[in-house]
């Protein structure tokens, strides 16, 4: 799963589709995620990462992700064939 | 470099909450690299903001209304030729387009050039047309019918549903939910601008403009896309954000190809949720946004003299993404007298 090349993103959380004018603003989690995404890593590698890291069960946090990348693939974030 | 130096008149010096364009080609003008320009304002009522704006506009004269044709217009520009020696004329309102493109010959022959869409192309896009501009160059158009009379607001059942859209042939526009509330606008449009009113149906989505310019021959000299980030109780951009869509980008130079559109322009877009981008109107002018293409790179009032004036002019090839214009409103301080003398002689 890729991120659109194009997509601006500011430390701040702020996130910038330059094609369509739309911009949203991610909370620190949502930040960290998708830096990982932005990285190429896996769900497995990105689901070690913050279930190290935070208090939350693996089945939450699945359910929690792909939520998130369902938004990201429904605002046009990240390629629709991908 | 050598700026060279040109008399421009502009009108749509309404600078309200429904703007005219008039003082974003002003201050895209006064911003031209290539252009030393001297701004005569062309207004039609004394309380067109940008007549009192001095460091905008070096003089201004009242013009006839359209309404009253083309001679009583060309015989006051007469006069103000005389006056100004005005090279090139930016005829910024929908309503007096027509009467300029009838005297643009005449124009031509006391040195005023104008570079404007030809008869054709402004027939052809006209919002009572579309459907079938539509589907000649194949671009998807919302559903649309020119009504003349009230009674014909009771047949349109089978064809549209609910809510739609009732559209002045120049401005307004409203959103209608029933038969009743169709004919109310229909008496309201009617009575401001005349026949036709134009039903379309009602697409829902984010609206999106681009505003460019042919340069006759079917090349693209710019084009500039925004999306609107905030819209008044009218429908107004009161901010937009420039955006790099190409797909809207490829439909603007297919659109300037085709039709080897002469002049400026502005197509009105909506995209659905489902990623479908519906023509809503065609606006054969410069738009009242026009500064947020000065502003990202793409000085289309300053191409645009040089295209009237027969100069040489470099496409437009980027601009700047994700810049915002962000449009106020101020208040004026201005002398009676300065009122008084604009009233009384027409001009200021």
């Amino acid at each position: 799963m890729k991120l659109k090349e194009n997509i601006a993103i500011s430390d701040s959380g702020y996130l910038f589709n330059p094609s369509t004018g739309e911009s949203f603003v991610l909370n620190p989690l949502g930040m960290e995620v998708l830096q990982f995404v932005k990285k190429g890593k896996s769900f497995e590698e990105i689901s070690k990462e913050v279930l190290t890291r935070y208090s939350v069960d693996s089945i939450t946090f699945e359910k929690d992700y792909q939520d998130f990348i369902h938004q990201l693939r429904q605002y046009l974030l990240i390629g629709s064939d991908e | 470099m050598n700026k060279k130096r040109v008399t421009v008149g502009i009108s749509g010096l309404n600078a309200i909450d429904s703007p005219g364009p008039g003082m974003a080609v002003a201050m895209g003008l006064h911003e031209a690299r290539s252009l030393d320009v001297r701004i005569i304002g062309l207004a039609y009522e004394s309380l067109e903001p940008m007549i009192y704006m001095h460091d905008l506009v070096d003089r201004t004269y009242q013009l006839p209304y359209p309404s009253s044709g083309s001679d009583m217009i060309l015989s006051r520009l007469e006069y103000i030729q005389e006056m100004e020696h005005i090279d090139v004329i930016i005829p910024n309102f929908d309503a007096e387009l027509y009467s300029f493109m009838k005297i643009e010959p005449q124009l031509k022959r006391m040195g005023i050039r104008m570079f404007l869409p030809a008869m054709e192309q402004y027939e052809e896009r006209h919002k009572v047309n579309l459907s079938k501009f539509g589907e000649k160059y194949d671009i998807l158009v919302p559903h649309g019918k020119a009504v003349f009379e009230p009674k014909e607001v009771f047949d349109i059942k089978s064809e549209f549903t609910f809510p739609l859209l009732v559209k002045g042939k120049w401005y307004d526009a409203y959103i209608a939910y029933n038969i009743e509330q169709v004919l109310t606008c229909f008496n309201k449009i009617s009575a401001k601008w005349g026949l036709p009113v134009i039903l379309q149906k009602f697409v829902h989505g984010s609206e999106y403009n681009v505003t460019g310019l042919g340069d006759g021959a079917g090349t693209t000299v710019a084009a500039v896309a925004m999306r609107k980030q905030y819209i008044t109780d009218k429908g107004k951009a009161w901010a937009g954000i420039s955006i790099d869509d190409t797909y809207l980008l490829e439909l603007t130079r297919k659109f300037v190809t085709a039709t080897k559109w002469r002049g400026a322009f502005e197509l009105e877009m909506i995209k659905t949720q489902d990623n479908k981008y519906y023509l809503l109107e065609i606006n054969p002018r410069i738009p009242a946004w026009t500064y947020l293409a000065v502003g990202v790179g793409q000085n289309i009032p300053e191409a645009l003299v040089r295209l009237a004036l027969g100069l040489k002019v470099q496409p437009y090839e980027s601009y700047d993404v994700g810049k915002l214009f962000i449009r106020y409103s101020k208040d004026m301080i201005v002398d009676r007298e300065e009122f008084e003398k604009l009233s009384m002689t027409g001009e200021l």
